[in-house]
């Protein structure tokens, strides 16, 4: 259950990168920051000497679903869209300098050392025909996939879903079609701030807050996202779950692989798959005429 | 009465290269139009021109009002551009696609009325929009540029690629949506048999430019435009 839960909040990045990747073929370097810098927020509002003692926990984690919303749509809007015709080479370093500024900004307005935070699942767990099963693990499962889930709604039966998905599979004849693609675009950073935003929120329990923290989860879901096929949402998430499955059954069974061999075997694994097949277990191989 | 679309002295230039020097056209509400012209004459910029999908210069007037430069105004302004290439999406269902035709308006898509002129796409709804044949996805283009319900549709070489018997299809669905309902029609056609047997009346670009306009009957008995288009 572990590996599904620690699966659920690499999925959850993992998707975040696609989202952000399949609309704009710029990888997000800086979306782990970018969530841990709003589960500091989150902390912020939880530890705030006037409203923090009256705020619940969901309460506040709607909230900064709200913040993180507004902060990704902010980001596209003031730091991306100047960059719109320039090389995706620089677009990426934008995004990597937003990772540095984002790391230094938390670390210094909040300090680097290890701080609490707050689950809102019990510690205990159920006893299921012999296996203990954490409810904190279940409960981070459930919510961060039903996070998926509620987008992936979105995405199916809306119409500015419909109109996103156009916009990232044409965005000309999405435009002559009267969708304002830029906006979309925004909204795209948006949703993906949310879905790093759930990631860091449900992490922070078990490895404590701390400017680094959502680094090796950025790793484990960059891997799942392109075990998935870098294109394909499905593909993020089947590619988060896996990952984390594998590490967790390879930290139990496979005594050789300690704590910190981890990173290094999700990224051996990473190679492995890219070089048996490089668009990932569900992307397509694009053949582009020239 | 005042013509729905017009151009009046419009230039447009990709990057250093001018591609149009001031282009005049006029199309009328309900008639059909064709732009004529070889390779590189500039039909397909003049329509990216008033879809504002290229820099110009000049003015274009639409319905009395000044168009703004951009394709999402335009949309939204009652013009229906299928560019070439159709600009279908190929990942996306048919019934994707179609939807998507509606974006512009409010309420739901008025599937009815398109299965009357497309009977076809009702059984194909679930198909992946990449798998459909050329003459296929052409369709798939107008069903979905009539969803937006505009006033003009611009077409940009439609029988690019389609075997003959398709293309007369083709301009025949064109012909149909132009008397039933109203639609005035912009077509660019390098074929320029067919599309002088569609249109009203048509223009010949050249290097940027009109070189000649007149009804079609008059450019099909134009020596000029007969050796130079239309091959006899």
């Amino acid at each position: 259950m572990t590996g599904l839960a620690d699966g659920s909040i690499y999925a959850s990045l993992a998707l975040a990168l696609v989202l952000i990747y399949k609309a704009t073929e710029v990888i997000n370097f800086a979306q782990g920051e970018m969530a841990m810098f709003t589960t500091y927020i989150a902390y912020a509002l939880y530890t705030h000497p006037h409203f923090g003692q009256t705020l619940g926990y969901w309460p506040m984690f709607f909230m900064t679903l709200v913040i993180a919303f507004v902060f990704g749509v902010g980001l596209q809007r003031v730091v991306i869209r100047p960059l719109e015709h320039a090389s995706v080479l620089t677009v990426v370093m934008a995004t990597i300098a937003l990772l540095v500024i984002l790391n230094g900004l938390a670390a210094w307005i909040w300090s680097p050392e290890l701080k609490f935070f707050p689950s809102p699942f019990p510690t205990s767990t159920w006893v299921v025909g012999g296996v203990h099963i954490s409810k904190q693990d279940t409960g981070t499962f459930l919510v961060t996939l039903g996070c998926v889930f509620v987008l992936w709604l979105f995405f199916r039966f809306t119409k500015l879903g419909l109109a996103m998905r156009a916009g990232a599979v044409n965005p000309g004849a999405a435009r002559l079609l009267g969708v304002r693609t830029s906006w979309l675009l925004a909204l795209g950073w948006g949703f993906a701030a949310v879905l790093g935003a759930v990631s860091g929120m449900m992490s922070a329990p078990a490895v404590f807050l701390s400017p680094s923290m959502m680094q090796a989860v950025l790793i484990f879901a960059f891997a799942g996202a392109i075990l998935g096929g870098l294109e394909s949402p499905v593909g993020a998430v089947a590619g988060g779950l896996g990952i984390g499955i594998l590490l967790s059954m390879l930290g139990t069974y496979v005594h050789a692989v300690t704590p910190e061999l981890r990173l290094p075997v999700a990224l051996l694994i990473l190679l492995v798959v890219l070089l048996v097949k490089p668009a990932g277990l569900f992307g397509r191989v694009v053949v582009r005429r020239v | 009465m005042a013509p729905l679309l017009e151009l009046d002295g419009v230039s447009a230039r990709y990057g250093p290269v001018a591609a149009l020097h001031g282009v005049s056209l006029t199309v009328d509400d309900g008639e059909i139009v064709a732009l004529l012209g070889a390779n590189g004459a500039g039909k397909t910029t003049t329509l990216r021109a008033v879809s504002g999908m290229v820099r110009r210069a000049g003015t274009i007037v639409f319905a009395g009002r000044q168009l703004r430069a951009n394709p999402e105004s335009t949309a939204r302004a009652g013009i229906a551009h299928v560019p070439e290439g159709r600009g279908i999406f190929a990942e996306l269902t048919v019934m994707e696609n179609l939807r998507m035709g509606a974006y512009v308006r409010r309420g739901r898509p008025d599937m009815r009325m398109v299965m009357e002129y497309f009977p076809w796409l009702e059984t194909r709804g679930n198909q992946q929009a990449g798998t459909l044949s050329g003459g296929e996805q052409q369709m798939l283009a107008l069903a979905r540029a009539f969803l937006q319900r505009p006033r003009l549709l611009m077409l940009d070489e439609p029988s690019l690629g389609l075997a003959p018997l398709v293309t007369r299809e083709v301009f025949r669905v064109v012909g149909d949506l132009n008397e039933k309902e109203g639609l005035a029609v912009l077509v660019v056609e390098q074929n320029a048999t067919i599309a002088l047997s569609a249109a009203r009346r048509a223009y010949v670009l050249e290097t940027g430019a009109v070189a000649t306009s007149g009804s079609a009957d008059d450019l099909k008995s134009n020596d000029a435009v007969r050796s130079a288009y239309l091959g006899y």
